[in-house]
């Protein structure tokens, strides 16, 4: 068998290779950023080379990023550290958001926000109240209007929380076009490794910190800076800032394979496709045949994808995302997300589509005839 | 491997930070290259394979603390694996029980836990320890509640290395249903440690103090009897919903293999580095006058050395080591102008404490390396004397205390 | 944080190390700081007839700031009258040292240690400091 192809770039995707190499060039050196010796000197100067990056991607000033571990944990830290007392969040926010949310805030049925029903929550109470809303969702891609969101909040006094951990080094992010007072970012998403990622914080916002004692992240994240993953996350956000119009050319792959599945399944939904949406997913339903089954056969047929997120370990739970946009529960069982990347090629997506038009035929409600119908190239 | 550039200082502080061992390195590198998959992902052949990895990693940790792989949880460091413990299992059992022991000399992350927990309503035993760095088991036994719920005290320090008594405090734990978490950030991998035969309810782990990754860390939570826990991080409901987040397969797959090296080779290692450490004292001792060890000599890591220098500043004296890498207990350099609060826990005046050097050995260190350093310190030392007010005042009989100094 | 060369300068290569008489009737002795502190500075002027300055002496315990700054002010105050030496300010030794801010105390620590000495001088001649002024 050939080399399987990975098309589940949401879940994790690559580490770049300039990101790889940065990486490797830390791991060799030695020093923790806290030491005043010549070795402590240096690792401090890479840390703080590596906030300016990161800032960069997002147009934050270097000293509002916070290293973490991760995008789960900026996201507790910054719905616990704020100062707020409730936590509203859209109702597709990633599960580490909605741990911690208090009510939810309803989706259209392309999981956009619905900003009435914000303005409503937030009546008379906007002034204990963080509103999270994520740039992109995972499942979907839908972009969600986080200006709009923001503008909203901020009307009633709120804060503003923005996951954007699938949006990052996808599309341009700017900090204070969003209006976000927190946003989280994490490093594996864009092309850095796992174990790193960042809260960044607006302009004078307080933030109690999670984890207590050195005193590291100017007293809001204490423990040691994983040095070689925080380089090599700064490393990826500066290739993925400059590859963002290489990235945005990826919509006309996942165009022209949604176009291929719809001709080989005209029943087939996509979801959010009337909204604006990440270049690269696509949220995708094949009538009658689960998830499950669908990538158990990709898999073996050499395609990586996946049916939901790939956060709720192990347990086959119908997506919450797709529940929140009120869709037919029949079509969300049938609903598998492909992500393509930076690696991904034309002929991956070529290949994919007519794997998965041979098993529309197989399996399908248009078992026998789709094989027919399905595009020849 | 560290110091292959010849210009490059002697690595001496491998307290700080060690390494990441070339092996270790060698083992994480095809989980940032092809093998990148993550680990949560259950469709596909990239999740398994990093899901697997993962797992034999957690069975290298659980097996260096003789644990059961179900029983660790992955972190992102011990600074986290020690929030996590205190606030965890604080919180968890708040209505029940509110009191917590630790010990004055404890990581800061610890004694900042503690200080936090107290504002949400718990109270706290601070012990002190004795002038050997040690805390003394009938002061922790008269210390004991009706209502104590943990108490947490280090395997091994992290500035003076001394190892405390941890299987007795854990046999004092349990007779009295207390539960016992350590911080065995700097022991784990330099001495032998068994959760089943101490009695350790709770134990953090950091991955960059074991040759292993930074960014990376874990707990050892105990399954029988059951200790739970509040989470911090909440969300996917990864490491049985004790820590929520992706696991970084790479890190974790760099903590297990530096938890195997070190398993394997710790005996040896121990002995080597004993042997190293104590010629680096002889050394240094043969050629000074007021050299005095901090911390007990013999209930201490191989590695470490702390030593206070008379008569000269640590900071000073650092300045005049600068092909040394090593850290002082003088901790000017952060504005503050007071010595190390482990130092001045063991009962060391503040005029000496102001003089220790920290001196960490490690795995990398070499016999060539421990006879540079200790000619050179002892060389800067001699310098630093001939010009110090204070040294000079001793050679004339000059009682330092009698002196009424104006102190600002 | 970075140290200047003018700094690691007098620190690697100190300038008038020693001790001088301190019964002497024309040396003032000028003792300042505290062990506790982790800074002592001990500064000893020589005075000729003329009231200027002829010999300076200094030891140090204490960082490498506080080493250069008693080392820089006993170059200072060579050929200065007792006067001129008593008006030299901290900040021109932080300036002239470039020294980073957490170590601005050391340069305040010297300027002590100068009017220290200057003040003992004055006291072993009888010379009120009003009258000197």
């Amino acid at each position: 068998m050939t080399d399987p192809v990975y098309l589940d770039h949401n879940a994790t995707t690559p580490v770049r290779p300039e990101a790889a190499a940065a990486l490797a060039a830390a791991m060799a050196a030695t020093g923790n950023p806290s030491s005043v010796h010549g070795f402590g000197r240096a690792a401090r100067e890479a840390v703080e080379a590596a906030r300016d990056d990161v800032a960069a991607l997002v147009g934050a000033r270097a000293g509002d990023v916070v290293f973490t571990g991760g995008g789960t944990e900026s996201n507790a830290l910054a719905l616990a550290g704020c100062g707020r007392r409730r936590v509203l969040a859209s109702a597709v926010e990633h599960p580490s958001v909605l741990a911690a949310a208090d009510e939810l805030i309803p989706v259209d049925g392309d999981g956009v926000v619905d900003l009435a029903a914000l303005d409503r929550l937030l009546d008379g109470r906007g002034a204990d109240t963080v509103v999270s809303a994520m740039l992109a969702n995972n499942e979907t891609g839908v972009l969600q209007p986080v200006a709009r969101v923001a503008e909203v909040a901020r009307r009633h006094g709120a804060l503003v929380h923005c996951d954007a951990v699938q949006a990052a080094g996808k599309v341009a992010v700017d900090m204070a076009a969003l209006g976000a007072d927190l946003l989280t970012l994490s490093a594996h998403k864009l092309g850095g490794p796992m174990g790193a990622g960042a809260l960044v914080l607006a302009p004078g916002t307080d933030l109690a910190p999670l984890l207590r004692g050195g005193g590291q992240e100017r007293g809001r994240r204490a423990g040691t800076e994983n040095l070689p993953g925080i380089a090599a996350f700064a490393t990826a956000a500066r290739v993925a800032r400059r590859e963002l119009e290489t990235f945005a050319g990826l919509a006309r792959l996942r165009d022209r394979l949604e176009r291929r599945l719809r001709a080989a399944a005209p029943a087939a939904r996509v979801f959010g496709a009337a909204a604006p949406r990440l270049p690269n997913t696509t949220c995708v339903a094949m009538p009658g045949v689960p998830g499950a089954t669908q990538v158990m056969a990709l898999d073996l047929a050499g395609y990586a994808v996946s049916a939901g997120a790939a956060c709720s370990s192990g347990k086959v739970a119908p997506s919450h995302v797709l529940a929140a946009m009120g869709a037919d529960p029949a079509d969300a069982d049938g609903a598998i997300r492909v992500s393509l990347g930076w690696t991904t090629k034309e002929s991956d997506v070529d290949g994919f589509a007519a794997t998965w038009a041979a098993l529309y035929g197989r399996l399908g409600h248009g078992a026998g005839a789709a094989l027919k119908t399905a595009p020849a190239a | 491997m560290i110091n292959a550039n010849q210009n490059s200082p002697v690595y001496l502080d491998y307290q700080a930070t060690t390494p990441t061992d070339p092996r270790v390195v060698e083992a994480m590198m095809p989980y940032f290259g092809g093998k990148f998959g993550n680990p949560h992902s259950r469709n596909h052949h990239f999740g398994w394979e990093a899901e697997a990895a993962v797992e034999t990693a957690r069975a290298q940790i659980a097996s260096i603390i003789g644990a059961n792989p179900k029983e660790v949880i992955y972190t992102s460091g011990a600074t986290e694996s020690n929030n996590l413990a205190l606030k965890g299992v604080a919180r968890f059992h708040k209505d029940r029980k509110n009191h917590i022991i630790t010990c004055v000399t404890e990581h800061k992350c610890v004694l900042d836990t503690c200080r936090h927990l107290e504002q949400e309503g718990f109270e706290v035993t601070y012990l002190p320890v004795q002038e050997n760095g040690l805390v003394d088991l009938d002061t922790l036994r008269a210390a004991i509640r009706e209502n104590t719920l943990i108490v947490s005290i280090m395997a091994a320090n992290n500035e003076i290395g001394v190892i405390q008594p941890i299987a007795e405090i854990g046999a004092i734990c349990r007779e009295n249903k207390v539960y016992f978490h350590t911080d065995a950030a700097q022991a784990v991998g330099k001495i032998p440690l068994d959760v089943e035969a101490m009695n350790i309810d709770l134990m953090s782990i950091s991955g960059h103090k074991v040759y292993g990754p930074m960014g990376i860390g874990a707990l050892y939570v105990r399954r029988r009897p059951r200790v739970r826990l509040v989470p911090m991080i909440n969300g996917g409901g990864q490491e049985r919903g004790m820590r929520s987040g992706t696991l970084p397969t790479p890190l974790c797959v760099g903590l297990g293999e530096a938890c195997a090296i070190a398993e394997r080779e710790m005996g040896a290692e121990a002995e080597r580095l004993r042997m190293l450490r104590d010629r680096m004292y002889t050394r240094i001792t043969d050629r000074l006058a007021e050299v005095y060890v901090n911390g007990d000599m013999d209930q201490r890591l191989p590695g470490n050395l702390n030593l206070s220098f008379a008569y000269v500043e640590g900071e000073g004296l650092m300045m005049g080591i600068k092909e040394l890498a090593v850290s002082s207990g003088s901790a000017c350099t952060s504005a503050s102008l007071e010595p190390s609060y482990v130092l001045r826990a063991l009962g060391v005046e503040e005029e000496l404490a102001h003089t220790s050097l920290r001196l960490g050995l490690g795995r990398f260190t070499t016999e060539e390396e421990v006879d540079y350093a200790a000619d050179r310190i002892c060389a800067e030392v001699e310098r630093l004397r001939e010009m110090s007010p204070l040294w000079e005042m001793a050679q004339e009989g000059i009682d330092i205390k009698s002196i009424e100094w104006a102190e600002h | 944080m970075a140290y200047s060369d003018k700094l690691i300068d007098h620190y690697e290569n100190p300038r008038n190390v020693g001790t001088l008489d301190k019964s002497s009737e024309d040396v003032g002795t000028g003792l300042v700081g505290a062990p506790a502190c982790g800074d002592v500075m001990k500064l000893q002027i020589k005075v000729d007839a003329q009231g200027i300055i002829e010999d300076a002496k200094f030891k140090t315990f204490g960082c490498g700031s506080a080493i250069a700054s008693s080392s820089l002010v006993t170059e200072w105050v060579k050929g200065k009258s007792v006067d001129e030496a008593a008006a030299i300010r901290n900040t021109e030794i932080a300036e002239h040292l470039a020294l980073p801010p957490v170590k601005i105390h050391c340069s305040v620590l010297a300027e002590d240690a100068i009017k220290a000495a200057v003040a003992d001088y004055r006291e072993k001649k009888g010379i009120k400091k009003d009258a000197a002024e």
